[in-house]
């Protein structure tokens, strides 16, 4: 009986195989959406493990100091007090075409990690010389200068090799941390009497790159989710409209003695068979998603937060057996109502599509209802919700109240323009428009949602672009900007460009804890090309002459924001001790708390802290180069002109929002897809609607004309819906998670072309989305339409 | 005056054993005001021929006449406005317009036609005993009364011609007399010519003529 029971089910997929396709496509893309994107994320916290792996830096505690140079003096003193510790030396370096981290260990006494191992294979050849990296960046570094061997234990960008190498290449004999070993001798003299100028930094601390990395995953997780919720919209749309299809077959099934137990029953099993086909596909088609987007994410994480990503993807089991579980649980969740409508259906319920109307009516109550409490619920969060999550949730409240809205509002414009009409056929239009809503409200709303996400993010990320570029033109000013190799080099470029340059501007910095957060002090120099050219958020009056008189202190936005200062409140530095914000200043991709204090003072505290960048002001720029290059052997990789930097400002943030807009654009090809499964199911219930007016002297190419109207119509009026939803989203994006996210606000601007450009795409999808249920109305009319009779007897 | 003449119409669709004959050169006149009932088996061609007779469908060969108008030599959109302006079809299932209340299905054809009479609507609405249901919805109709809403939408467009297929085989016996009896009063006052198609002997003997169906061909006219 089941048996027989699940092959007629399953006929009705064989004799509407678009309709099957639309409904796997949508279940398979939503899965492939998701889990690509998980698969980017786990990839990326995977390598962050590999580099928190490397030396052990999530179980060890260490020691630093705030110039980022440890004298070999204080490893030597901690050594000969009995203190268990190793020394380690990380720097940037150009390593034949590439710039790496290079980082130096001591393996015999470095604790136990996956460093260390590598460097234990064969302890002779390690200290002679032999490094290890990963294949990534062997490739990379292309003629690799030394025996370098590769190792994915290694994070991308990053060459292992001894101490003494690592010394010997930065000419340096400097450390730049200890690690200390978990476990200590008893009786020995105190760290800050020992060695009072370090730092003791817990284990985990100082290595926040998952933590920092978060908001980039966690907008990527939204992104992801979002797309899935459009996704699994199809899926409920296509089979809520398949069993409305199959109404009639449920009543002939159940009239011929079929259990309702059995047929809900084979109802999930059919779900379920969709679901593992559709999982199946959506997980390959989300791995050659993630794949594809693979290079871009890395390196926006490599550019935005230096994380080592790298750009190829694992194959991991674990992430295919929760995407298969997402397919599943989302199918489940689709499913779910049409399944408790059957077990709640009449045997013997009418199948008229007012009487399906008006039973929807009381579902529209409900959602109208469930629209409303979460709009108050986005309003409570806009108002009093704190935090990153409350942001996110703030923005799902706002989107789910605008979608489940959209059947209301649409209702109400398709009445109103029916009292409006003059003349049956526009009476008609309008009013068999409101009937069919219900069918098409999940792909509208589907729409609606993809819409109103490109609209707030295409606003966001063009206001954030416009706002960056003013920003770069005003913060890139200097011609030329040189890295020293060493200090030697810093101080001998200083000397050769003073009588050369018009401005050497050095750029030093220690790394610190400001208002408990990871952040970094810099030198600035009292220099026109900043008076002049530094945008500052509220700032003191006589804001330059204040900081050139080490009055005070300028932070940047991330921290003036995530602290809550005000411009005059106080700021404690190490050191130096409080002193009065005078303004901040924006600084874009910059995860990092930032203080700036006159160059003079920084000096007088910090007087070891190494010049790293020097910018320089100039008027001949080629010749500068070309003179430095002569003169110092300056590689491609240490010095940049400004026209470079800004290129790779803007390159870097571009990559950032590739990811974005491919999301963005998939959305939006799911929700058109949503509209297509909904439109071609719906063109062969319309049959029975459209062939009366055929009869009664309508041919089928006006009805083929109007039902195209109808879509661009309801698309239309999506999209006007969409466009008030997109700019509240692109505010909520740019003044609530932008600032709980990376800290910086910015200002909300329009681009009505965009939107524009926008509309026609949208058009465009619908108007591919109902061609073709139009185009078979037109062509094979008369014979479909003639069945609608034909059926009667 | 003829309002419906069929000249050896024939009609075959394709099956999977080949083309079947549904019409073999069918012959029919029917004069303005009168009413004519066509009888027949299930499968004898009733339905097809008075397909073919409003312009639905088109005939294989031979010559149909509506009025004046050949409607073998009339394209789709030629045909569509024959049936908007001058045939009025009643159907079984009554093929209301769902989305519209019961005043704006019983004016939609007239407006279609560019024939709108609001006074003779009324007075339809009345004759046909639907005048409270104006404002309701085809659903909240019983089967008889949404039947008396089609006959209704039919003859507000005064047709030269209505062709009914079973407009009473939903309904009950006695229903169905009192919407045949509508029916056949509401042409007469028109001046419309009716053709009635239906299985039943007992409303066909209620026509002014009648004729027989069988495989095809038209057996007999009384």
């Amino acid at each position: 009986m089941t048996r027989a029971a699940l092959a007629a089910l399953l006929s009705h997929w064989a004799r509407n195989k678009l309709q099957l396709a639309m409904l796997l496509a949508g279940l398979a893309l939503a899965t492939a959406l998701w889990s690509g994107v998980q698969a980017l994320n786990a990839e990326a916290r995977s390598a962050y493990a590999t580099a928190e792996a490397l030396l052990s830096e999530g179980a060890t505690a260490r020691l630093d100091h705030p110039s980022g140079q440890i004298a070999q003096e204080s490893f030597g003193a901690l050594r000969r007090a009995g203190w268990l510790v190793s020394p380690v030396l990380e720097a940037r370096v150009t390593l034949g075409d590439a710039r790496v981290t290079l980082i130096g260990i001591e393996p015999l006494t470095a604790p136990p990690g996956a460093g260390p191992a590598l460097a234990a294979e064969d302890l002779a050849a390690f200290f002679s010389g032999r490094g290890f990296a990963h294949p990534q960046t062997l490739r990379e570094i292309r003629d690799v200068p030394r025996e370098i061997r590769p190792s994915e234990a290694v994070p991308v960008g990053t060459v292992l090799v001894d101490i003494g190498q690592a010394q010997a290449i930065l000419q340096s004999d400097h450390l730049t941390s200890l690690t200390l070993a978990q476990t200590q001798p008893e009786g020995l003299r105190p760290l800050e009497t020992l060695v009072p100028e370090l730092r003791l930094l817990s284990p985990g601390e100082g290595a926040e790159l998952a933590g920092l990395t978060d908001s980039f995953h966690l907008n990527l997780t939204a992104f992801g989710l979002l797309a899935f919720a459009v996704g699994l919209f199809i899926v409920h749309s296509a089979v809520g409209l398949a069993f409305e299809q199959r109404r009639a077959m449920f009543r002939t099934l159940r009239a011929l003695g079929l259990p309702l137990r059995t047929l809900t029953a084979c109802l999930a099993t059919e779900l379920l068979l969709m679901a593992l086909v559709a999982g199946a596909a959506g997980l390959v088609l989300g791995y050659a998603l993630a794949a594809l987007l693979m290079p871009d994410v890395a390196l926006t994480l490599r550019g935005l937060y230096g994380a080592p990503v790298p750009g190829a993807l694992q194959f991991n089991p674990l992430w295919a057996l929760a995407g298969l579980g997402m397919a599943l649980g989302g199918t489940a969740l689709a499913g779910a109502q049409a399944l408790w409508r059957l077990w709640h259906l009449p045997p013997l319920a009418p199948a008229q599509p007012r009487a399906w109307a008006h039973a929807s009516a009381r579902g529209m109550r409900v959602q109208s209802a469930l629209a409303g409490a979460l709009a108050l619920l986005a309003i409570i969060l806009a108002v009093y919700g704190t935090g990153l999550l409350a942001g996110f949730l703030l923005l799902a409240a706002t989107l789910l109240a605008a979608a489940l809205a959209v059947p209301l509002v649409l209702t109400t414009v398709l009445r109103l323009a029916e009292r409006a009409a003059r003349g049956p056929l526009a009476e008609w239009f309008w009013a068999d428009s409101r009937q069919n809503l219900p069918r098409l409200s999940l792909a509208l709303m589907a729409l609606m949602l993809a819409l109103a996400a490109n609209i707030g993010v295409g606003t966001m990320v063009a206001s954030f672009r416009a706002t960056f570029i003013d920003w770069l033109d005003l913060r890139l000013v200097a011609e030329v900007n040189v890295i020293p190799r060493s200090q030697d080099e810093a101080r001998a470029l200083e000397a050769f460009l003073a009588p050369r340059a018009d401005a050497v501007l050095p750029m030093l910095r220690v790394e610190a804890q400001l208002s408990g957060q990871p952040a970094q002090i810099y030198a600035m120099k009292d220099h026109a090309t900043f008076r002049d050219n530094w945008p500052l958020i509220d700032p003191v009056p006589q804001v330059w002459d204040r900081l050139a008189a080490a009055e005070g202190v300028l932070v940047n936005e991330q921290l003036y924001r995530r602290s809550g200062l005000r411009a005059g409140d106080e700021l404690d530095l190490p050191q130096i001790g409080p002193m009065p914000v005078l303004g901040a200043y924006p600084d874009y991709g910059n995860p990092l708390a930032q203080a700036v204090i006159t160059l003079p003072r920084f000096s007088e505290i910090w007087p070891e802290a190494p010049i790293r960048q020097l910018a320089i002001r100039t008027e001949d720029a080629p010749t500068l180069i070309a003179a430095l290059q002569d003169e110092f052997g300056l590689s491609a990789a240490q010095i940049t002109d400004q026209a470079q930097a800004k290129e790779i400002s803007l390159a870097i943030f571009e990559r950032t929002f590739v990811i974005t807009r491919a999301l963005n654009l998939l959305t939006l090809s799911v929700a058109a897809l949503a509209l297509f499964a909904a439109l071609v199911t719906l063109a062969g219930m319309r049959l029975a609607q459209l062939a009366p007016l055929w009869a009664l002297g309508l041919t089928p190419r006006q009805l083929a004309g109007l039902e195209l109207t109808r879509a661009l119509v309801m698309g239309g009026l999506t999209m006007l819906l969409a466009l008030p939803v997109g700019l509240v989203l692109a505010q909520v994006l740019l003044a609530v998670i932008n600032v709980q996210a990376f800290g910086w606000r910015l200002p909300l601007q329009v681009f009505p072309g965009d939107w524009a450009r926008l509309g026609l795409w949208a058009a465009l999808a619908v108007l591919a989305a109902a061609s073709l249920p139009a185009l078979r109305l037109w062509r094979q009319g008369p014979a479909q339409l003639l069945r609608v009779f034909a059926h009667e007897r | 005056m003829t309002a419906l003449a069929l000249e050896t119409v024939t009609k075959s669709f394709p099956s999977v054993e080949g083309r079947v004959e549904v019409l073999r050169g069918v012959s029919l006149d029917i004069a303005r005001g009168s009413a004519h009932a066509l009888t027949g088996e299930s499968g004898s061609g009733k339905s097809t021929l008075l397909h073919i007779a409003a312009g639905l469908e088109q005939a294989d060969s031979g010559r149909v006449l509506v009025g004046q108008s050949d409607l073998t030599t009339l394209d789709e959109a030629g045909r569509a406005a024959l049936r908007r302006g001058h045939v009025g079809l009643i159907f079984q299932q009554f093929n209301l317009i769902p989305s519209l209340s019961v005043a704006a299905n019983l004016g939609f054809q007239a407006r279609l036609a560019g024939k709108h009479d609001a006074d003779f609507i009324i007075h339809l609405a009345q004759r046909l005993g639907v005048a409270d249901l104006l404002s309701r919805y085809p659903e909240q109709l019983s089967g008889g009364q949404q039947q008396r809403v089609a006959i209704g939408r039919c003859l507000a467009a005064r047709p030269a011609l209505v062709l009914a297929d079973e407009p009473t085989g939903n309904l009950d016996e006695e229903t169905g007399d009192r919407v045949l009896d509508l029916m056949l009063e509401l042409t007469a006052e028109t001046g419309a010519a009716l053709l009635l198609v239906t299985h039943s002997s007992r409303l066909a003997a209620r026509c002014e003529a009648r004729h027989h169906l069988r495989a095809g061909r038209m057996e007999g006219t009384e």
